[in-house]
């Protein structure tokens, strides 16, 4: 599933070996945070125990972004889910290290970086 | 989005909508690389410019519309930021970062602020509004070698 809206952020939705796997591609602002938010909303409807969203293709994410993250990964406490951030570049993990929340989501880094 | 470049420095004028964010953050970016900032400054600097603008957005024009300016210069070594706007004006002693320990959507702008910007303190504009100054110490200009460099420009972050 590819849900691209007028923000110009698009999330694609996939299921493999019974994980949901989402993957938001573009910069992540004030402006593009509720699609992300919509979009995330959606998928966690779905069933599965292990959910990763894969931040491989995105370049840039505020504190906007991050709020969304963090509802995300309360939602998936509540339903007893894991949720993992994978592949993030340089530039978003040092977003969670600043904000101390690398310690509270279960981050993998891309072998690459 | 309105901006102008000189040996000055660089002068932006955006609409305050979320939609302008990411010109307002390429364009600072590219001005703070032309000012000698590394790579990792000029994403600082701009994440910085990001959340404050932001701020404005969300909590300062409430009803939807509205302006907001930056100017940015390199002194002494660092590159100064002031952005301003003419939203209603709020408590200084508002304007503060939560703690992390309270892990929550929302309320990270400030503290991202605070931590990639070395310098940022709020004011009451005297016309109205609210006004940021920020500031950052460039690693290539910092130190004997780099002292000179800007040795011709007398101009301070206090402005």
């Amino acid at each position: 599933m590819i849900d691209s809206g007028s923000s110009g952020l698009e999330v694609t939705v996939e299921r493999r070996d019974g994980q949901l796997h989402i993957a938001p591609c573009g910069e992540v602002d004030l402006s593009t945070s509720p699609a992300l938010r919509r979009a995330l909303q959606g998928a966690l409807a779905e069933g599965a125990e292990r959910v990763v969203i894969d931040l491989a293709g995105i370049p840039y994410m505020d504190s906007s972004g991050v709020a969304t993250l963090v509802e995300a990964l309360q939602t998936c406490k509540r339903q007893g889910r894991d949720l993992v951030l994978a592949r993030p570049c340089e530039r978003v993990a040092s977003i969670f290290v600043i904000s101390k929340l690398d310690t509270v989501f279960t981050i993998e880094m891309d072998p690459g970086v | 989005m309105e901006w102008s470049v000189n040996e000055s420095g660089v002068l932006i004028d955006v609409a305050a909508q979320p939609a302008q964010l990411c010109v307002l953050r390429a364009a600072v970016s590219t001005w703070c690389r032309s000012a000698g900032a590394s790579a990792g400054e000029a994403d600082q600097i701009s994440l910085a410019v990001d959340e404050a603008a932001a701020n404005v957005i969300r909590h300062g024009y409430t009803d939807g519309s509205g302006r907001i300016r930056l100017k940015a210069w390199r002194a002494s070594g660092r590159v100064c930021v002031v952005l301003e706007d003419d939203a209603p004006q709020v408590p200084l002693d508002e304007i503060a970062p939560r703690p992390l320990s309270d892990v929550r959507p929302g309320g990270l702008g400030v503290h991202f602020i605070r931590t990639t910007m070395e310098e940022a303190t709020w004011s009451h504009r005297p016309e109205g509004g609210m006004q940021l100054t920020m500031s950052l110490p460039l690693a290539s200009l910092v130190g004997p070698s780099g002292a000179g460099a800007d040795a011709a420009q007398e101009a301070q972050c206090d402005d």
